[in-house]
């Protein structure tokens, strides 16, 4: 065996070894970020949970046929910030019931913060009055209305 | 409906995915039937209330009848409107329950127990008519603020219970008694258990009647949770509100009550009357007494079509706040000439009256009948809407239903 031969066994040997430390490091920095990320190695099971509430939390605030299903309020810009500051003390039916203007609407949310603890709406208050009197706007009613939405049945003597 | 059937769909498909097969028997699941934790609170079954009832407002609970479901002579549970400014107390107690008189008017603080109230008082039981300060408030224009009744916020069952002018001579009434003011178990829908969601009341001179009753039956049965279990103050004629609900405290004042919705624009119309929309200052505002005199046409439906040649009968209750309903009258041609029907006495003071008549049209076509009452002061319901006032307050405009005559 030549001296050169001798050197290129022993490089191929360190080569080899080396290959093996850094095979040895990368499969145990991978398995510690993931360690990091989910520490129950959940990926392993058949975790049940996160399958069963994924559904639900898309529920809450679905959108369909442009309304908003838990509160029944009308998708528009503002939506959201009435849903999160006008629906925790009553319900959303109370909003869409009143028609309103803004001048009326800023003294409600007024009267609203000194009689029933509603806290400082800050720039929210003119997202929130605008989609108000955007969606709902009011309506003119004169001083009578005709009768509307009759249910014509045939009636029995 | 639409949302529980998607929650419905969503819970069987994350089923499936949780059992990671169909859920073969998943279509037959009972019409109706909901995994528990996902129910909606039903109105209807929760309250024992028609179908036909309309929720204004779940949170806090507002409930009103149309006016066909209001049909009977004595009203009940089931057409009765629900009312709330906070959120219906639970976990009553009624044997541990107490009645407490105190305030800066009363000669012995003294506090009762149902047992005692119900033993030591004699009883009574009257037929009163409870309406909503705001019922009607929905056709003002501009529109006014609140719940937006329409014309089902009242009713008149019976009530049973003792004379609060029993229960507060026992007590003791001070010569400087002004007004009665009453506190009740509900919470304040902030959560704030420092508010009270309402504390309103009366007039000494109310509040003295013989018909103003603190009450615990109605319709010969406990009251439902909903309309005060177990202790009721009654004040017929008055806006509802003065009949305070799971009532545990009465304050005799020596000045008008200032409680919760007493003051600011709560249960107050203008003192002088004012235009459409004008604005009116909080010490310009007075206190709602006596309804105004009103009526429902209760029988047929609106919405009746009938042949030509067949006579209609209607039929329907009037009512006068503290006073009665002395003229009944009604018109098929939108108040141009009105014919005067039949109008019985009530049977107690207090309680709504009936009315029926019998209506020929003279040709086929589109018609309305409308009702019009008549009070013992002379005073009759306006055709189109009265007062306007900030609140909402008040509206006695004529009913009517809409006939076909084909």
């Amino acid at each position: 065996m030549t001296k050169e031969e001798e050197f290129k066994k022993y490089a191929k040997k360190v080569y080899h070894l080396m290959i093996l430390v850094f095979s040895i490091f990368i499969i145990a920095g991978g398995a510690t970020i993931y360690y990091i990320n989910d520490p129950n190695f959940s990926a392993f099971k058949n975790n049940t949970e996160t399958i069963v509430t994924t559904p639900e939390e898309g529920d809450e605030d679905l959108i369909e046929n442009g309304i908003h299903v838990r509160t029944g309020l009308v998708d528009a810009e503002g939506l959201m910030t009435v849903v999160n500051n006008c629906t925790n003390c009553h319900s959303a039916k109370l909003v869409m019931q009143n028609r309103m203007s803004a001048e009326r609407w800023n003294e409600t949310i007024k009267w609203m913060q000194e009689t029933q603890n509603l806290w400082d709406l800050g720039d929210n208050q003119e997202i929130i009055v605008n989609y108000l009197v955007t969606n709902y706007p009011f309506e003119d009613k004169g001083r009578r209305e005709n009768l509307t939405n009759i249910e014509w049945y045939e009636l029995e003597n | 409906m639409k949302r529980r059937d998607f929650v419905k769909k969503t819970t069987l498909s994350s089923l499936a995915t949780l059992i990671g097969a169909e859920i073969v028997f998943g279509s037959n699941m009972l019409e109706g039937y909901n995994p528990l934790a996902l129910q909606d609170p039903d109105p209807f079954k929760m309250f024992n209330k028609n179908k036909e009832m309309v929720v204004l407002n779940d949170k806090p609970w507002n409930i009103e009848a149309q006016a066909h479901l209001l049909d009977n002579k004595i009203t009940p549970n089931t057409a009765m409107f629900i009312r709330n400014n906070g959120l219906i107390p639970e976990g009553i107690d009624a044997k541990n329950w107490t009645l407490t008189i105190d305030g800066e008017s009363v000669v012995n603080q003294k506090t009762y127990t149902l047992e005692e109230l119900k033993s030591k008082f004699e009883q009574h039981t009257y037929q009163l008519t409870l309406e909503c300060g705001g019922n009607g408030r929905s056709e003002f224009n501009p529109p006014a603020k609140g719940n937006q009744w329409t014309v089902g916020a009242v009713h008149c069952a019976t009530w049973t219970g003792v004379r609060l002018r029993d229960v507060l001579e026992d007590a003791g009434i001070k010569n400087n008694a002004v007004y009665i003011g009453y506190h009740s178990a509900d919470k304040h829908l902030s959560g704030d258990p420092k508010k009270e969601p309402i504390s309103r009341g009366a007039p000494m001179v109310k509040s003295l009647q013989d018909e103003t009753l603190l009450a615990f039956k109605m319709n010969g049965k406990d009251i439902p949770l909903a309309h005060g279990y177990p202790l009721r103050l009654v004040a017929g004629g008055w806006p509802a509100s003065v009949s305070g609900k799971w009532v545990n405290r009465i304050s005799i004042r020596n000045k008008i009550h200032d409680g919760t919705k007493m003051m600011g624009t709560a249960y107050r119309v203008p003192c002088e009357p004012v235009a459409p929309g004008e604005k009116v200052k909080d010490e310009d505002m007075c206190i709602i007494e006596s309804m105004p005199v009103k009526s429902l046409i209760t029988y047929p439906k609106s919405g009746a079509v009938l042949k030509d040649g067949t006579s209609l009968k209607i039929r329907g209750h009037a009512w006068a706040g503290e006073l009665e309903v002395s003229k009944m009258e009604y018109s098929i041609d939108f108040g141009a000439t009105w014919k005067e029907c039949p109008i019985e006495t009530p049977v107690n003071r207090l309680a709504w009256q009936h009315f029926s008549a019998s209506i020929d049209f003279p040709k086929k076509g589109y018609y309305e009948v409308w009702a019009k009452a008549t009070d013992t002061q002379g005073v009759a319901q306006p055709m189109i809407l009265p007062g306007w006032n900030p609140k909402g307050y008040l509206n006695n405009a004529c009913h009517r239903i809409a006939i076909k005559v084909t």
